[in-house]
C-alpha cells in the first residue's frame, strides 16, 4: 500500500517517473528485459522484436493521432519507406546500419511532412483518405521502380558491426530493443515540453491553440514528421529484422493494425501505445495457440484461422470504442489505483 | 482614481481606426474607432449583439477586417497572423472560456507562455539541457508569480473539466497572464459569478494592472464594476461606437441610456447606471 507522495521540488515534480515506486518497478522491467534474451526460447525472442518494432510504430502514430489528433493511415506506408530505405543503402552502399537507419527514418519524414500538408485544411476522414491516396502511391512507386526491385522486392544483407554479424533473433533483441526503448523516452520527454503541449492543445480546440501563440500549420507538420519518422525507423528495423522488404510487406491493413493498436491500447497515452502494440501483436499470436489446440476436435480450426484474426481484431476495436474507449492503459490505472489504496478502500 | 484619469492623455498601446466588419450583409463593426491608453483600464460596453466579441475577435486576428486598421504598439498588425499576435503581447480569455478541459490547470497556464519558449524538436526528444532548463523555469515562475497571485495552489494539478465555472475563469485569466501580455484583453470576465466572485476578479483585474504594469481591456456586461474599475470605457451598439470617454462621462449621455433601454431586456442594466450615477 502507498498513500500520498509529498513534493518536494519542482524538479521532482516535473519527473518523468515521480515516485520511487515507479522507478522500482521500472527498474525491475529493464533488469527483466536484459535477462529475457537469455532463457527465452527463439520463437518468444522473435515475437518480442515483433512486439518492440510495433511499439515504436505504434508510438509514433500515437503522437500524431493520439496527440494531435490528425488521423492518419499511412503509417505502414511511412515504414515502408524506412524498410526500402535501408534496405538500398545495405546493398548498393554498405552503410553502417545505425546511419542507414537515421536516413530511412530522415526520408519517411519528408515524406510524413509532404502528406501532412492538406491537414491545414482537411481533418477527420478526409485526412485519413489523403493518408490512403499517399499509401497507394507510395506502393504504386515501390513496386514499379527498378531501385526498389519493383514487384519482386529487395533480399539484403544482414546489419554488422565491426564485422560481427547482426542476423538472429537474439543479436536483433540487442539492436531493436534499445532502439525501441530510447524511441519510446523521447516520446514520453517530448510530451513533457512546450511541443507536447501544443500538440493537445491542437487536438482538443485548435482555434484557441492559435491565440496562445501556436502555428496550427507548423505545429501539425512537427507532429507529421515525428510521426512518421519513428515509423520510417520502425520500418528500417523491420527490414534487419527479415530482410526481404516486398511492396506487400506494408499492406494497408497494418496501417488499420497500428491505429487498432493504440485505439485498443488507448490514445494519447504513452503506456496506451506500448500496451496495444504489445497486446494486437500477441492476439494472433494466441489465436494460433487457440488453434492447434482445437485441431483434434475441429480439424479445420487452423484453416479458419485467417478470417477469424479479423473478425477478432474488428470486435476489439469496436469493443473498445464502446466499452473502454480510453483503452487497455485505463484499465491498468484503475489496477494500479485499486493497490495503490488496498486494503483501505476499493 | 484622479491619478488613474490622468494616465489617460497616456500614449496609447492600441489604437483602432475606421474598423469595419461584416458576416454577409450583417455589419458587425461599422468604421469603430477607439484609442486603449496605456496601463489604465478600458471597458467595452454594449447591449447584447453590439459586436463587442467580434470586436476582440477582430483584434486578435480570428477575423479579418474589411476595412480600418489596428496599430498595436506602434505596429500595423495588419497581415500579422494570430499565432503572432499573441507572441507580441496581445493576449486575451473568451466568453465561453476555452480552456483545455482534460489538461491540468498547471498544462493549461504553461500553454500560455508557448511563444516565448525556445525548446525544440531534439532539445525536446531528449529533454536535457534547454527543454528541461526551460521547463523548470517556467514552473517556479507560474507558481510564484501566477499561482500564489491568484490564490489557485488548491487545484493546480486539476483536470479543468472538473472546475467550477469561477475557478475555471481564474484559470483562463492565469493562462492569459502566463503569455507576458502587453494588453490583456478580456471578454466578460464575471459573467456569471456570484457577488463575492465578482469582488475578487475585480480585485485581480484591478492588481495585474497595478502590479503587473498590463494595460486591460475589456468587455463586460456588469455595469457596477465597470464603474467602479475602468479609467475609460467605450460604448459600442448595433456595431458602431456611441459614446466614449470616463465612467462619469457616459454614465449621463443620453445615446447610451436610450441604447440600453432601447434593447429591452436591459431595462435592468439601465436602472442600475442611473443608480451608479446617482
Ligand atoms: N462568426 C459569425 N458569423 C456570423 N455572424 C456573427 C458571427 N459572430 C458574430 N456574429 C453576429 O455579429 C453580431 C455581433 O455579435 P457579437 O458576438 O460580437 O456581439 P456581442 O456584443 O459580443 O454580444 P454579447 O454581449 O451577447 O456577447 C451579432 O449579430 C452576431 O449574431
Ligand atoms: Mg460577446
Amino acid at each position: 500500500m502507498r498513500i500520498g507522495t509529498l513534493k518536494t521540488s519542482y524538479g521532482a515534480d516535473e519527473a518523468l517517473f515521480d515516485s520511487s515506486v515507479q522507478r522500482g518497478l521500472l527498474v525491475l522491467l529493464a533488469l527483466g528485459a536484459v535477462a529475457f534474451p537469455f532463457v527465452a526460447s527463439p520463437y518468444w525472442l522473435f515475437l518480442a522484436c515483433l512486439c518492440a518494432i510495433n511499439v515504436a510504430s505504434a508510438t509514433g502514430l500515437n503522437l500524431l493521432t493520439g496527440y494531435t489528433g490528425l488521423v492518419s493511415l499511412g503509417q505502414a506506408a511511412f515504414m515502408s519507406v524506412g524498410a526500402y530505405a535501408v534496405a538500398v543503402l545495405e546493398i548498393r552502399l554498405g552503410t553502417p546500419f545505425l546511419l542507414n537507419l537515421l536516413i530511412g527514418a530522415a526520408l519517411a519524414a519528408v515524406i510524413g511532412i509532404l502528406v501532412g500538408i492538406p491537414s491545414l485544411r482537411v481533418k477527420g476522414l478526409y485526412l485519413a483518405i489523403a493518408t490512403i491516396a499517399a499509401s497507394v502511391i507510395l506502393h504504386f512507386l515501390f513496386s514499379h521502380w527498378s531501385l526498389t526491385g519493383e514487384a519482386r522486392g529487395l533480399s539484403m544483407p544482414p546489419a554488422s558491426l565491426f564485422g560481427y554479424v547482426i542476423d538472429q533473433p537474439f543479436t536483433l533483441y540487442w539492436l531493436i530493443m534499445p532502439v525501441t526503448c530510447l524511441m519510446v523516452l523521447g516520446a514520453a520527454n517530448l510530451l513533457r515540453t512546450r511541443i507536447g503541449r501544443a500538440f493537445i492543445a491542437i487536438r482538443d480546440r485548435d482555434i484557441s491553440a492559435e491565440v496562445l501563440g501556436i502555428p496550427l500549420l507548423r505545429y501539425k507538420l512537427t507532429s507529421f514528421a515525428i510521426s512518421s519518422f519513428y515509423a520510417g525507423l520502425a520500418g528500417g528495423l523491420w527490414a534487419y529484422f527479415f530482410r526481404v522488404v516486398t511492396p506487400e510487406s506494408f499492406p494497408l491493413v497494418n496501417s488499420i493494425f497500428y491505429l487498432a493498436a493504440i485505439i485498443v491500447g488507448g490514445m494519447g497515452t504513452i503506456l496506451g501505445g506500448i500496451l496495444g502494440a504489445v497486446f494486437m501483436t500477441l492476439v494472433p499470436e494466441l489465436l494460433k495457440f487457440a488453434a492447434n489446440w482445437l485441431t483434434p476436435i475441429y480439424p479445420d480450426a487452423l484453416a479458419a484461422l485467417a478470417p477469424v484474426r479479423t473478425i477478432v481484431f474488428g470486435g476489439l476495436i469496436v469493443g473498445f470504442l464502446i466499452f473502454e474507449p480510453r483503452g487497455l492503459a485505463e484499465i491498468w490505472r484503475r489496477v494500479r489505483r485499486f493497490f495503490h489504496l488496498w486494503p483501505f478502500r476499493t | 482614481m484622479s491619478l488613474a484619469r490622468a494616465d489617460m492623455a497616456a500614449r496609447p498601446i492600441l489604437e483602432v481606426s475606421g474598423l469595419s466588419l461584416a458576416f454577409g450583409g450583417l455589419r458587425a463593426l461599422s468604421d469603430v474607432s477607439f484609442t486603449v491608453p496605456e496601463e489604465a483600464i478600458t471597458a467595452v460596453i454594449g447591449p447584447n449583439g453590439a459586436g463587442k466579441t467580434s470586436l476582440f475577435n477582430t483584434i486578435s486576428g480570428f477575423y479579418r477586417p474589411q476595412a480600418g486598421s489596428i496599430i498595436f504598439a506602434g505596429e500595423n498588425l495588419q497581415g500579422v497572423r494570430a499565432p503572432q499576435r499573441a507572441a507580441r503581447g496581445l493576449a486575451r480569455t473568451f466568453q465561453n472560456i476555452a480552456l483545455f478541459r482534460g489538461m491540468t490547470v498547471l498544462d493549461n497556464i504553461k500553454l500560455g507562455r508557448h511563444a516565448h519558449m525556445r525548446t525544440g524538436v531534439l532539445d525536446a526528444l531528449l529533454y536535457w539541457g534547454r527543454a528541461q532548463k526551460e521547463e523548470l523555469e517556467l514552473r517556479a515562475e507560474i507558481e510564484e508569480r501566477i499561482i500564489d497571485f491568484l490564490e489557485i495552489q488548491h487545484i493546480r494539478d486539476a483536470a479543468v473539466g472538473t472546475l467550477s465555472y469561477g475557478l475555471q475563469k481564474r484559470v483562463e485569466l492565469a493562462r492569459a497572464l502566463a503569455m507576458r501580455p502587453r494588453i490583456l484583453m478580456l471578454d466578460e470576465p464575471v459573467a456569471g459569478m456570484n457577488r463575492e466572485e465578482t469582488e475578487d476578479m475585480a480585485r485581480f483585474i484591478l492588481d495585474v494592472k497595478e502590479e503587473w504594469g498590463v494595460t486591460i481591456l475589456m468587455v463586460e456586461h456588469d455595469m457596477g464594476m465597470v464603474m467602479d474599475i475602468s479609467d475609460h470605457v467605450v460604448v459600442l451598439n448595433f456595431g458602431q461606437v456611441i459614446a466614449s470617454g470616463t465612467p462619469r462621462e457616459v454614465q449621463g449621455n443620453e445615446a447610451v441610456i436610450a441604447a440600453y433601454l432601447g434593447s429591452g431586456d436591459v431595462g435592468e442594466i439601465a436602472r442600475r447606471i442611473k443608480a451608479e450615477a446617482a
